[in-house]
């Protein structure tokens, strides 16, 4: 038992910082693991360079892991920070500006050396030299300590001085009143087959909890009691991880087998490396030579039957434009997962953005729509990837899913669904049929059911079935090819009524707020804890604000028209110059008024709100 | 018997003959030299693979000799038809999907290995067929052919080569020989081409095979060949365009000159050609032609075929246009190597033997959880 103070409070915002190799990473996933445990509702934002192992030390090898966590509702990582953890300068000078005045930064003392200030650029100590008065600073020997305490291992001095991080997660439990025992656990899983490391980390972890304990730099600690959540079991995801989850569940429901065609990039690869884990849920993966051959594959398979799905970010997007066309018009199931990173080209390849979203919506040849919808939260993700599949099957057609880089890094508790509450997912394929001679009653490969104007999946192996697709525009019903000029205005016309149909799957939108007022915010994607922090606050001052968010982007809600009308005015945040704001001045022909970030990192509550005290304040 | 023509040079790919040297013109439609094939035991026949379509290749097309081959011969292989699958890209060639009555895409330019990787592998029951171009193959979709060679997915390919661009309307391709004048090579291409067979040896390939559209008995052998063999099975097709590109390969393929050029390789038989009065013998890693007229050499001292030799098929398949020696068509190499789909259906296997086949409450339910009351 403690017998240092305990503190409470409601919510929290804690960042671990250090070089790429010095796995901060680890520490803040395991700080959210335990975080998790204690019941506290979480957010989280990973940001990590593109370099795997950028120069040590240097402002641009940063890898930071933020979250906030808390007693009560908590929607986004948090706008400033209560704890930073700076492993050397160059993590302090980077990570400074976003800890609240008066807030706690706890260094490691024995990077703080002139050879880390030079790395950092920075002239004198921070330290010594006022720049932190402002700030509770903590200074402890994390590197002399980690070494002491692994002294009589047999471990080499590199291993030894990686292992920092678990002291540093020690204490960082030990400060917010985590519990050890996730980490532990992890630990003893992560390194079973590795004894010398596994104790050694697990030596260190417990070393920098009772550290907390015993100095004398610590008065008290803080608690944060557990946040008062819907009743059920729960488990700590990621967006990748249910993502992956989605499709399996996908394939478990409707008897589909998954066939997942990808091409290594940041961030989807990670989706392929959940994916390929899966073998025992009969789930293919194919790591392919390239993004137009992982979604060529995902077709052959869904011609078979399968369920193709391809998932790649922005620049692999534009390599499978051709070929998701090629799904459009053979009308074939297939879904387009593309993890958002900052574009053009290669762009920034870690962080985050929305700025595909015109992309997947026109970035093909010829009047070519197709469904587009985008996961909101980690866990939406799920969701959002089984109402993928769903569509994708039910209308004969590819699906794009928008999933914003820092939803798929980033991992909340997720209360976890019950597999009878899944939406049904039948698949009718077209039946065994005797061919005629004479043609008359040959299969019929574009006769379209009449609700979802699907045409039917006839796959190889059916005897009587056989049929040709392909890319060259069909004649209607028939599926022979046609030039005919009326043919291909009633073909046209046909796939985007397809699209339009898929508002059967729409459900009302909620409207978190004001349900009518001076101004309606309508977002998309993972500017929603941003956005509902932001109307929180704004409603507190006594502003009349409202806020929606939109899963399905491509065919929009009518529904929408009837709540804009209701407010005055109508602001659209996003991680983009501008895109889903055009989509609905179009649509809507309202005078939308934008606020765009394109910095690689998501909105801050604060953002949004001083827009709207711009706005109506 | 003509010895080889010393008036009549070898020529790079593509080359035009000389006037007066051509053949009659192999006439519209289907040419009319098809051999009388056995139908066997199977009751279909080839109108069961014959689609409604109307075909629409240039009266005279090369294209038409493969359809007919093809058509007659899938009531020979004992594959269900609803289990027979044709995919294609985009050219002249890869309109042939249209014109089999069985499961077909025709899709995009270059990509029909990748549809059809991903096909066989989701189904491996399927009996699939990709039909390619030498610009689809080779241009477009170089990269995916030669992955397709490696995975040694369990399929056939029917490479079409013409030489040249038919569907653009005659533009020079990677086989088509340096110099050529085409539209957009006024002043003749100056890219060398490739040499296809080497290009797929090189990809690690498990069988390789060349055949020509005007020996249709022998383009028969090949593609029951490349059927047949467990694994990729690629072909490549000598195919004249006659309104681009026409007589691109008459020096292989026409009568006149067909003996003293070409030569047929095949498995434990001496390279013999030209009617026996030439055979083709290892000097060191060069291949040599030698005279059996002069006694000087015999059949004995020929280059006895090794198919599974690898090796051997890199040298055999360097006789590329070559001035001196015959250019070669038959089976380069065969290689039983493990498919692609069935290391992948036995890896899922193994795994579902050791943790059990995945059920949705392990999915949600796996890993770390707490319940909150
Ligand atoms: C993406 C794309 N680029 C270009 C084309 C135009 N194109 C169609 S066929 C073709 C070349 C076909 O040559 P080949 O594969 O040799 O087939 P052939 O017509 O000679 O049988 C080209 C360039 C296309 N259809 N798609
Ligand atoms: S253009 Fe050439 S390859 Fe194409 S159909 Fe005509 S003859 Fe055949
Ligand atoms: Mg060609």
């Amino acid at each position: 038992m403690s017998n240092k103070a305990v503190e409470t409070i409601s919510e929290a915002t804690v960042l671990f910082a250090g070089d790429s190799g010095d796995g901060m990473q680890v520490a803040g996933t395991q700080f959210t693991l335990a975080t998790a445990h204690a019941m506290n509702d979480l957010a989280t934002l990973p940001d990590f360079p593109a370099e795997i192992r950028a120069p040590a030390g240097t402002t641009y090898g940063v890898s930071g892991y933020q979250l906030k966590f808390g007693s009560t509702d908590v929607r986004t990582p948090g706008d400033e920070v209560d704890l930073l953890v700076a492993m050397n300068p160059a993590a302090l000078v980077v990570n400074l500006e976003r800890v609240r005045i008066g807030g706690t930064i706890l260094v490691n003392i024995n990077s703080f050396n002139q050879k880390g200030f030079k790395l950092a650029n920075i002239e004198s100590n921070p330290l010594e030299d006022g720049s932190l008065d402002k700030y509770r600073v903590i200074s402890v020997e994390l590197t002399r300590l980690t070494r002491e305490t692994l002294a009589d291992s047999d471990l080499t001095r590199k291993e030894i001085d990686r292992s920092k991080n678990m002291f540093a997660l020690g204490l960082a439990l030990w400060m917010y009143s985590r519990p050890i025992k996730p980490a532990e656990d992890w630990l003893s899983t992560k390194f079973e087959k590795n004894e010398p490391i596994k104790n050694a980390n697990l030596l260190l972890l417990r070393k920098g909890y009772h550290f907390g304990e015993t100095t004398e730099q610590f008065a008290f600690r803080y608690e944060v009691n557990p946040a008062d959540l819907s009743p059920g079991k729960y488990r700590a995801i990621q967006g990748i991880t249910a993502l992956a989850m989605g499709l399996v569940a996908a394939s478990q429901k409707s008897g589909l087998n998954i066939f997942y065609g990808s091409y290594p990039i940041t961030p989807a690869s990670d989706l392929l490396h959940a994916l390929s884990r899966y073998k025992n849920y009969g789930v293919i993966t194919m790591q392919t030579e390239d993004e137009i051959a992982a979604i060529g594959a995902a077709i052959g398979a869904s011609f078979g039957g399968n369920l193709g799905v391809t998932g790649t970010s922005g620049p692999g997007l534009a390599l499978k434009t051709e070929a998701a066309n090629l799904a459009l018009i053979a009308e074939l199931p297939l879904v387009i997962i593309n993890v958002m990173r900052g574009g053009p080209s290669t762009g920034l390849p870690t962080k985050t953005e929305q700025s595909d979203l015109l992309q997947a919506m026109y970035g093909r040849n010829g009047d070519s729509p197709l469904p587009v919808i985008a996961s909101s939260t980690p866990g939406d993700c799920f969701e959002t990837a089984y109402e993928a599949c769903r569509i994708a099957v039910k209308y004969m057609t590819p699906v794009i899913l928008l999933v914003d880089g820092y939803l798929a890094n980033g991992a909340q508790p997720w209360l976890i669904p019950e597999a009878d509450s899944l939406p049904d997912f039948d698949v009718k394929f077209a039946a065994r049929r005797k061919s005629s001679e004479n043609g008359e009653d040959a299969f019929l490969p574009y006769l379209r059911d009449e609700q979802t104007q699907a045409r039917p999946w006839a796959t190889p192996g059916t005897p009587g079935l056989e049929h040709r697709i392909g890319g060259l525009e069909k004649e209607n019903i028939s599926g022979n090819v046609s030039y005919e000029p009326d043919n291909h205005q009633l073909m046209t016309d046909l796939r985007a009524e397809k699209v339009e149909r898929v508002k059967a799957e729409h459900t009302p939108l909620k409207i978190f707020g004001e349900d009518s007022g001076d101004l309606l915010i309508i977002g998309w994607g993972s500017t929603k804890g941003s956005i509902e922090a932001a109307v929180a606050k704004a409603r507190n001052g006594g502003l009349s604000v409202g806020a929606v968010h939109l899963r399905f982007l491509n065919p929009l809600t009518d529904e929408l028209a009837e709540i804009a009308a209701r407010y005055k005015k109508w602001l659209v945040p996003e991680l983009n110059n501008g895109q889903l704001v055009k989509i609905l001045r179009d649509r809507f022909l309202l005078d939308m008024t934008a606020l765009n970030k394109v910095q690689g990192m998501p909105f801050r509550a604060s953002e949004i709100s001083e827009k709207i005290s711009e706005m109506i304040g | 018997m003509p010895p080889a023509d010393k008036a009549l040079p070898k020529m790079p790919p593509g080359m035009k003959k000389p006037a007066g040297k051509r053949p009659a013109e192999p006439g519209s439609g289907e040419p009319v030299s098809l051999p009388v094939i056995d139908e066997g035991p199977s009751k279909l026949t080839r109108a069961d693979f014959t689609s409604d379509q109307d075909v629409r290749w240039c009266p005279g097309c090369g294209d038409y000799v493969v359809l007919a081959t093809v058509q007659r011969l899938m009531p020979e292989f004992d594959v269900p038809k609803e289990n027979v699958v044709f995919i294609s890209g985009i050219g002249c060639s890869s309109r042939f999907p249209y014109y089999m009555k069985t499961y077909g895409m025709h899709s995009i330019h270059g990509r029909a290995p990748t549809i059809a990787t991903g096909l066989k592998a989701s189904r491996p029951e399927l009996d699939v067929w990709i039909v390619t171009g030498d610009g689809d193959s080779l241009s477009i979709g170089g990269n995916h052919i030669i992955h397709l060679m490696r995975r040694n997915v369990n399929l056939q390919i029917l490479m079409f080569n013409n030489q040249i661009y038919g569907l653009t309307k005659g533009q020079y391709s990677p086989t088509s020989e340096v110099g050529k004048i085409t539209k957009s090579t006024p002043f003749g291409s100056i890219d060398h081409p490739f040499n296809p067979i080497a290009l797929v040896l090189g990809a690690e390939a498990t069988f390789v095979a060349r055949t020509m559209d005007r020996d249709p008995k022998h383009m028969r052998e090949m593609i029951i060949e490349a059927h047949d063999h467990p694994g990729t099975g690629f072909l490549e097709i000598y195919q004249n365009c006659n309104i681009f590109n026409d007589g691109a390969f008459f020096e292989y393929t026409e009568k006149a000159t067909k003996a003293a050029s070409t030569v047929e390789i095949e498995h434990g038989k001496p390279l013999v050609y030209d009617n026996g009065n030439k055979g083709l013998r290892l000097d060191g890693f060069r291949i040599e032609s030698i005279d059996l007229t002069n006694g000087k050499w015999s059949v004995d001292d020929c280059l006895v075929y090794d198919e599974t030799n690898r090796d051997l098929a890199g040298i055999i398949c360097r006789v590329f246009w070559s001035k001196d020696l015959p250019q070669p068509f038959g089976v380069f190499y065969r290689e039983q190597r493990e498919t692609y789909e069935e290391t992948l259906h036995n890896q899922i296997e193994s795994v579902i033997k050791k943790v059990g086949k995945g059920t949705i409450e392990e999915l949600l339910h796996a890993g770390d959880t707490w319940l909150v009351e």
